[in-house]
């Protein structure tokens, strides 16, 4: 079983990667990504009842936090009830949507700004080496540098600092970092390409 | 065609290095975030507490598949190292498919060790499907299950300031890795050891997780010097007129 996953997941990689470089893969890769978008949507069913699962196995045991396992389920099977009797484009379903889910996910957006804020303050503390200090004076001086203010840009800091500390350092190390997270990509997808790291079973 | 070239050579390299890395093991320069990673996996074990893993929202469908699978390879060796622990290690995605093969993962790092009547599918989990819903579900995990760190690897953009936030206050530490620019610099402000860039996908060969890791390490070196030979030349052909 584990060398026919293995077989199979080779395979359709090498089958998929040829793709894009030979027209003549063009439409067996076509058809293997369309197979795929649908086994991912049958992956996030199989998700949903894992989500279930682990939060009922926490109700049962009354486990810390379980009130807001049940509030999950309560939620998660009143959504798919309305969803399934009404269909998502029904008023209801929008209010839903528009009514607590965006606001919420908006509410975590705002903690967030406070999070960073508390992050900078905490990083201080916690790091104060150079690259700490380095950090800190970088985000202070392009918060200075972005800053509105009613007669215009600050001057040097949004004229000059600025577009220099984002345009040179800021896009020249980002850019770096972004080779190195590709090449480390590479040499992963070639890794489960010939089987060596097998997330997929039985390695 | 040049895509194609450069992941030829690539694979050749990489073949190469690991059967040459086979015979002779890698040595690997310090890392502090992985030092303390590797202290930890012991330390978790003799506190009875547990590890929890968490893959990012990655789509397994697209570029940021890569992080995905590199912190499914850690989380093999990790599943394999906790798996006698009495509070075994858990794992979450933010996506499906990703949670699909964390569960699978952890089943195989429990066969790895001999244990696998020990596995518990719970462990492996989908906490939410959009960034801030996993990030909600990750953070329930970190207030309410003994977690004794908190390891990030995978696609974190934003909302990794949350999941930090939660570990804070929790007094758990957090070593965390992203391909995301803004999540790596949100993990370097609140993480005390981030890791960044390609350290990363570095991570599997730190834990010892075979040959083909370390090879790895050195195949990215390899390319990394051609990157930046081919601009320094190409800069040096611009200056001269030639390009």
């Amino acid at each position: 079983m584990r060398i026919i996953t293995a077989v199979i997941a080779i395979a359709t990689g090498t089958l998929i990667l040829l793709g894009y470089f030979f027209e003549a893969f063009t439409d067996i890769q076509t058809l293997l990504l369309n197979w795929a978008v649908i086994l991912a949507g049958v992956a996030a069913i199989v998700g949903i009842f894992n989500l279930i699962a682990v939060h009922a196995d926490k109700i049962r045991r009354a486990e810390k936090g379980s009130v807001y396992s049940a509030l999950l389920l309560i939620g998660l099977v009143g959504t798919l009830l309305v969803g399934m009797l009404l269909t998502p484009r029904h008023p209801v379903m929008q209010l839903l949507l528009n009514g607590i889910i965006l606001p919420v996910e908006a509410a975590l957006m705002a903690l967030l700004a406070v999070s960073l804020l508390y992050a900078a303050i905490r990083l201080l503390r916690r790091r104060t080496d150079v690259m700490g200090i380095v950090f800190l004076l970088t985000a202070i001086i392009l918060f200075l540098g972005s800053a509105t203010l009613p007669f215009g840009d600050m001057p040097l800091f949004g004229t000059l600092i600025h577009p220099w500390v984002t345009q040179i350092w800021a896009l020249g190390g980002a850019r770096g970092i972004l080779i190195g997270v590709a090449l480390g990509t590479l040499t992963t997808g070639l890794r489960v390409l010939f089987g060596v790291d097998r997330p997929y079973g039985g390695n | 065609m040049t895509a194609l070239l450069i992941i030829t050579v690539t694979a050749f390299l990489l073949l190469i290095i690991t059967l040459w890395k086979r015979k002779a093991p890698a040595r690997l320069r310090d890392i502090p975030a992985l030092t303390r990673l590797y202290r930890i996996l012991g330390l978790s074990i003799e506190d009875g507490t547990r590890l929890h893993v968490s893959l990012g929202h990655g789509s397994l469908l697209d570029a940021r598949g890569g992080s995905a699978f590199a912190g499914l390879a850690a989380l093999r060796i990790i599943a394999e190292r906790t798996s006698v622990s009495d509070m075994p290690t858990v794992a979450s995605a933010g996506d499906s498919p990703l949670g699909l093969l964390t569960q699978d993962t952890l089943q195989s790092g429990y066969k790895a060790a001999g244990v696998e009547e020990l596995y518990v599918p719970t462990t492996g989990r989908v906490t939410g499907l959009s960034p801030f819903s996993y990030a909600a579900g990750v953070m329930n995990i970190t207030q309410n299950e003994n977690v004794s760190a908190n390891i990030l690897l995978g696609h974190l953009g934003p909302e990794a300031a949350l999941l930090a936030e939660a570990s804070e206050r929790e007094n758990v530490p957090v070593i965390g890795a992203s391909d995301n620019l803004t999540g790596q610099a949100i993990l370097f402000a609140n993480g005390q050891d981030a890791l960044i860039g390609e350290e990363l996908f570095a991570v599997g060969a730190y834990l010892g997780a075979g040959a083909s890791h370390a090879a790895s390490l050195t195949v990215q070196d390899i390319l990394r010097w051609l990157v930046i030979l081919a601009l320094l030349g190409g800069a040096a052909a611009k200056f001269l007129g030639v390009l």
